[in-house]
């Protein structure tokens, strides 16, 4: 679009472009920062969008940049699948859609440095330091664009959520990583040999695919955080090889944040980064406790026993987990705590870093069903009041909330930070069973005397309550 | 210093803005975060752009190639920010509730 500038600018136009492109860069930064807040954050998203408008818009009047019909088809077809997707995605299946997105993103990288490779007739011409980020690019993009996807299908169910492995797997993955970066120094040596590129493509969407399959679907949060990671490095790649400086940084500040977001996962879960990806969970490997489950007495409760409760206690801590989302009771729940805070309840929800199948996920749907946000209290906060709690109600979380964790240093999960439901005075579970949770171990918080077991499917078990409630 | 040392020191420091920004965001935030830095990832659609514009010698392959990375591109940026917007819609305070 530089045919539309006056001829006297044109000289300008270079360092111009680099100035508006600084300026998206600030647009970026000053939105990361409004997100640290719920009531600036939807400002801060806005920002980014608007920094991203105006990095668009300026890179088209690149003098590079002469024919459009290509650029046009490209935004209008994605531009529109991308509306439609966002619009019409379900809170519950958001960890699926970041996933595809993050595909997406994956891949556009690797073909950048794809493209600016193939598009010079004599890729001799470029420069070693140019080589090796092409080959990078494309190592990190393509990986990026498999395994979201590998992710996306274990997060969907098409792939079995269970770790696929099978012995030498890891030794595999390894290999073929050593294999792609001693592959990507010969192509720097070797531009124009072509069986080496295609090897290193091929590889690395192997790669992509072999790494994610054997991970098991409760570390689908980590995984999640890794790949948004690599799309940011790998748009730092892409930024490298075309020697663009608004890529490396917008693609930097997103690889940071999904490095963080990844440790605070592996916190949470209290596991090492190297134990999610080379190890496996879940399964066979079981509890001890398992056994003497037989002896022991649970205390069901009903939901006009539960009602009378919950509406003359001072303060009830809601403790909600995933199967609160698959049950889709977060409506139900909004008004059973509706109703408590009419009656002068004070009600607070506890909300662990791993509840949900993404960090925040829980956050969203309790948002969607109108739950104000400073009523949404993470770990480190509510765990000091639930000593003060009178009634805490988990609904369909079990793992988060299971006092082995602190207590027997043989379970899978010991050393995983928990909430400290088993302090208050009293606690209700909402489970259809008292099979154990998704680590396979049992929870002898079933069995405490305090506690009391309200069996069924969340959203009845809720509707039930919140009947009972009109009554008392 | 060649240019690939000059984008290094701007990746490195680039990573430690994004760490430092990043590290407070509240646990509640998380997830539209994610959708919003995979947005921002997205960028490299600028690249795209330049490949796909660009008629050299060998141009059909190389504009075929940046046809899908806009693409791919366009849905990661244009539905990234979009969700990210739709979630944070939600986000209400007590007071503003009606």
């Amino acid at each position: 679009m530089s045919q539309f500038l006056p001829e006297a600018f044109l000289p300008y136009l270079p360092n111009t472009i680099q100035i508006i492109y600084l300026i998206a860069t600030f647009f970026f930064i000053r939105g990361l920062k409004l997100l640290n807040s719920p009531a600036t954050a939807r400002k801060g998203n806005q920002l980014a969008a608007i920094g991203m408008f105006i990095g668009i818009v300026v890179t088209l009047f690149d003098q590079q940049i002469i024919s459009f019909e290509w650029i046009i088809a490209g935004i209008l077809i994605g531009g529109l699948i991308g509306a439609v997707l966002a619009k019409k995605v379900a809170m519950t299946a958001m960890p699926e859609l970041v996933a595809v997105f993050n595909g997406f993103g994956g891949g556009a990288s690797a073909l950048v440095a794809w493209g600016e490779f193939s598009r010079l007739v004599d890729p001799t011409t470029m420069s070693p330091d140019n080589l090796v980020t092409t080959g990078l690019g494309i190592f990190i993009g393509s990986l990026t664009f498999t395994g979201s996807f590998i992710a996306f299908g274990k997060l969907k169910g098409f792939i079995s959520g269970n770790a696929i492995t099978f012995p030498g797997l890891n030794v595999i993955n390894i290999g073929s990583m050593i294999a792609v970066l001693v592959l990507i120094g010969f192509f720097t040596f070797d531009p124009t040999n072509q069986t080496i590129f295609w090897i290193i493509l091929g590889l690395s969407l192997l790669i992509g695919i072999t790494s994610v399959i054997p991970i098991g679907g409760a570390d689908m949060p980590v995984v999640i955080s890794l790949l948004n990671s690599y799309s940011g490095i790998a748009a730092s790649m892409a930024g490298f090889v075309i020697g663009n400086n608004l890529l490396i940084i917008a693609g930097a500040l997103v690889g940071a944040a999904g490095l963080i977001l990844t440790q605070i996962m592996c916190k949470a879960m209290n596991r090492s980064l190297t134990n999610v990806i080379f190890g496996t969970f879940g399964g066979d490997s079981g509890g001890g406790s398992g056994a003497d489950t037989g002896d022991k007495t649970v205390r069901e409760s009903s939901a006009d026993d539960l009602a009378i409760q919950v509406a003359y206690a001072s303060k009830v801590v809601i403790v909600p987990g995933y199967g609160l989302a698959v049950a889709q009771a977060q409506h139900v729940l909004k008004e059973v705590a509706g109703k408590l805070e009419e009656r002068g309840v004070q009600v607070k929800y506890g909300i662990h870093p791993v509840a949900g199948r993404m960090p925040g996920h829980m956050n969203v749907l309790l948002a969607e069903a109108d739950v104000p946000y400073d009523q949404l209290l993470d770990m480190d906060q509510i765990n000091p009041e639930f000593k003060t709690a009178d009634v805490v109600l988990v609904i369909g979380a079990n793992d988060v909330v299971n006092p082995v964790a602190k207590t027997e240093p043989g379970s899978p999960i010991y050393g995983m930070p928990i909430l400290n439901v088993d302090e208050a005075k009293r606690t209700v579970i909402f489970k259809r069973s008292l099979s154990p949770g998704y680590a396979g171990i049992d929870n002898p918080l079933f069995y405490d005397e305090k506690n009391q077991m309200f069996f069924g499917d969340a959203k009845k078990s809720l509707q039930a309550l919140n009947e009972a409630l009109n009554d008392v | 210093m060649s240019a690939l040392i000059f984008s290094l020191f701007i990746f490195v420091l680039a990573c430690f803005i994004g760490f430092e920004l990043i590290s407070k965001v509240p646990p509640t935030l998380h997830t539209p975060l994610m959708s919003g830095a995979n947005a921002i990832s997205g960028i490299t659609i600028v690249g795209a752009l330049i490949v796909a514009g660009h008629s050299g010698l060998d141009s059909q392959m190389s504009q075929i190639i940046g046809f899908v990375a806009i693409l791919f591109a366009t849905i990661n940026v244009v539905g990234g920010f979009m969700v990210t917007d739709r979630m944070l819609e939600m986000f209400k305070k007590k007071e503003d509730e009606k």
